[in-house]
């Protein structure tokens, strides 16, 4: 499993989104996913990148259904960035590292 | 500052990972351009990153998930010394040798690479439909990778649109999640294989509908409904579908190469004597330029060709 990463899931995820005092970027993802595998180092290095400034946070939608269902999605990888406990951006598809951090800049 | 190498290839699917493998042995040290993260086919491996499970590739008799093929294909021509780069060729300059190529991650306005001989393999890419609001819609119900978005389709009724065996591995792989998948097609017959063809027939949860193509889209924020229209008669149906997949076909990745080489009206570039184009030490192989037969297996074959001529070329421009 990824380091620096916080595992959420239907039971925790309210909790820890409205828990952390930096901005929450969620990986929605899924173990049979090709595009998200491709991401997946990017986010940790984005995660070192931003430490401290940044929680990465990985939620399987195999394990967490209800999670992906309430926020709608239906394309993975999506990553969502939560600021404050709300839902203030929301990035659908792999991209590049560069593209990623250019679309996150703008929120943190 | 430019970098000089022998040998540069651009894509990175069965094709250019072959002509790699080839090259890296033969000692020209080639540099893989394999492109960028992507949910799109366009992305480092290609086509086959967005396909499950492979069944027609010899050497793997229980069939093999199309992503760790071409992981493989990649570790292969690792081993024998290719270099990677992760990003896409924005700009190439054909017109006098070395060749120059421009990419996506490089600072400056030098070309990134001056090539002695290049090798493209960029593939081609699935074909949208081109109809209002499919674009938007990607993501909340439309999809153009089944293996991607089938999962979020469990009870779903869904429709796959194409009649190519593209389409019909889509349509059998969300009857998994789905409740009814309907295959649109705009002939009356499949152009798909037959052994899918079969499969798609005794599938009970596949049904068709023939002469049709989807016309409207409808569902404010994802998809509720499709409008599918007869061509024959015109006649309209809606289909209250909640998702939709594209599988209509695919356009050559060829862009970047316009006016620097020669193409025929769609876009695949033309290659005679094996895989030489009309600019002598550029050559091409796998689905840039065959629309014939684009399979992993033809554009491995067409990528081994492709590094066999560029090291005759090389040889012969150096005696």
């Amino acid at each position: 499993m990824a380091k620096n990463a916080l595992i959420l899931n239907d039971a925790n995820f309210d909790e820890q989104i409205v828990a952390s005092d930096v901005p929450i970027l969620v990986d929605f993802w899924a173990e049979w996913c090709g595009p998200c595998k491709i991401i997946a180092p990017i986010l940790e290095d984005i995660a070192e990148q931003k430490n401290g400034k940044l929680t990465i946070a990985k939620l399987n939608v195999d394990d967490a259904m209800n999670t992906a269902r309430r926020f709608e999605v239906m394309s993975i990888p999506t990553l969502i960035l939560f600021k404050e406990g709300q839902p203030v951006a929301r990035i659908v598809g792999a991209k590049p590292k560069g593209q990623l951090l250019a679309d996150l800049e703008v929120h943190l | 500052m430019s970098e000089k190498v022998k040998v540069a290839i651009i894509g990175s699917g069965p094709a250019g990972l072959t002509a790699a493998i080839y090259a890296a042995r033969a000692d020209l040290n080639p540099v893989v351009i394999e492109g960028e993260p992507s949910s799109t086919t366009d992305q480092p491996g290609g086509q086959l990153m967005l396909t499950t499970e492979i069944e027609n590739f010899p050497g793997f008799v229980e069939g093999i998930m199309g992503p760790e093929l071409m992981s493989n294909f990649r570790s292969q021509a690792e081993r024998f010394g290719a270099r990677f780069d992760t990003t896409k060729v924005s700009r190439v300059d054909f017109s006098e040798r070395p060749f120059k190529l421009w990419t996506n991650n490089q600072t400056g306005s030098e070309p990134r690479y001056l090539a002695d001989s290049i090798i493209i393999s960029t593939g081609a890419r699935s074909l949208l439909m081109n109809i209002d609001r499919e674009t938007e819609l990607i993501g909340h119900g439309v999809s153009t990778c089944a293996t991607c978005d089938g999962f979020f389709f469990r009870d779903h009724h869904i429709a796959v649109v194409g009649g190519g065996d593209s389409a019909l591995e889509e349509a059998g792989f969300l009857t998994k999640f789905a409740n009814t998948v309907t295959i649109i097609h705009r002939r009356n017959e499949l152009r798909a294989s037959k052994i899918m063809q079969d499969r798609a027939f005794a599938n009970p949860k596949i049904s068709f509908i023939w002469d049709s193509t989807v016309t409207d889209l409808h569902g404010a924020s994802s998809l509720t409904g499709i409008t599918v229209t007869n061509r024959i008669t015109g006649e309209k149906t809606e289909l209250p579908v909640t998702g939709l997949f594209v599988a209509i076909g695919h356009s050559p990745n060829t862009d970047i190469f316009k006016g620097q080489i020669d193409m025929d009206e769609v876009g695949y570039i033309i290659t005679n004597e094996g895989t030489a184009t009309n600019v002598p030490g550029v050559f091409a192989c796998g689905d840039v330029q065959d629309h014939t037969y684009r399979q992993a297996i033809t554009a491995a074959g067409s990528g081994c060709m492709a590094a066999i001529d560029i090291e005759k070329w090389l040889k012969h421009t150096e005696d």
